[in-house]
């Protein structure tokens, strides 16, 4: 099976593009097809507890990334330098693990397919 | 070569422009597309409702001159289709929704399981205007 790596560069709150790079994760997940996401820029945001999207009358997207070990998507990976820039950490509860630059381009080279988001 | 190409972009963007060539030069170099996917604001493409000024190119018929006239297989991804006003005639009715907006007729509505299935066929999966 072709394997395929997610990259998610947007805030939870700019659109719906993390949502539905989200989506493209659990459908292939669904499918059995091995999947991985990696936050980078703006997308670590997704990954920030405390997170009030009801009062952008939106919905709360940390619910679905709990979700994503349930479709059997563990490999869940964050740029360091993205987390730095905007001094954030990710929630304790998901278990993401933090790359580096260089890190990025052996992971890119590891998946057969890649989708920016 | 075996392509299966997404586009991310309204076909008012350059890059669903640039999707379209590339689609066009993969064929002439006889090249198979095993499917377009259209997904995020790329569902737009699908649209019957847009209307373009006499001078400037309606990208919405030329995705479906190019898809009729090559018999591709294109799926407009229905959870973002829906959500955009996207509709086909089904859904139109399903949701009683005016169907002044609907797709273009080779196009089907579909799940993103298509994306994934196409990406497996594929030597090489290719997206277009993705952020």
């Amino acid at each position: 099976m072709k394997s395929m790596l997610i990259i998610s560069r947007q805030s939870p709150w700019s659109g719906p593009t993390a949502r539905e790079a989200l989506d493209i994760a659990l459908a292939g997940g669904a499918f059995d097809i091995p999947m991985a996401i990696l936050f980078m820029d703006d997308g670590v945001f997704q990954l920030c507890a405390g997170q009030h999207a009801a009062t952008l009358q939106q919905k709360d997207l940390t619910a679905n990334l709990q979700a994503l070990s349930l479709f059997g998507i563990d490999d869940l990976y964050v740029a360091q330098s993205s987390l730095a820039a905007r001094a954030v950490q990710p929630v304790e509860t998901l278990s993401v693990k933090r790359v580096s630059d260089s890190e990025i381009a052996t992971l890119i080279n590891r998946y057969d397919h890649t989708i920016t988001l | 070569m075996k392509f299966a190409i997404t586009v991310f972009s309204p076909p008012y963007s350059p890059s669903s422009r640039r999707a379209l060539r590339f689609c066009e030069a993969a064929l002439a170099g006889s090249h198979e597309i095993v499917r377009l996917f259209f997904y995020q604001d790329g569902v737009y493409n699908a649209s019957g409702a847009i209307v373009t000024s006499q001078d400037e190119t309606n990208l919405g018929h030329e995705w479906t001159r190019f898809i009729e006239s090559n018999s591709l297989d294109a799926v407009v991804c229905i959870a973002a289709a829906l959500k955009r006003g996207v509709l086909d005639e089904t859904e139109a009715r399903r949701y009683q929704r005016p169907g002044d907006g609907v797709v273009n007729v080779p196009w089907a509505l579909s799940g993103l399981g298509q994306l994934h299935e196409a990406a497996q066929q594929a030597d090489r999966f290719i997206a277009f205007g993705g952020s």
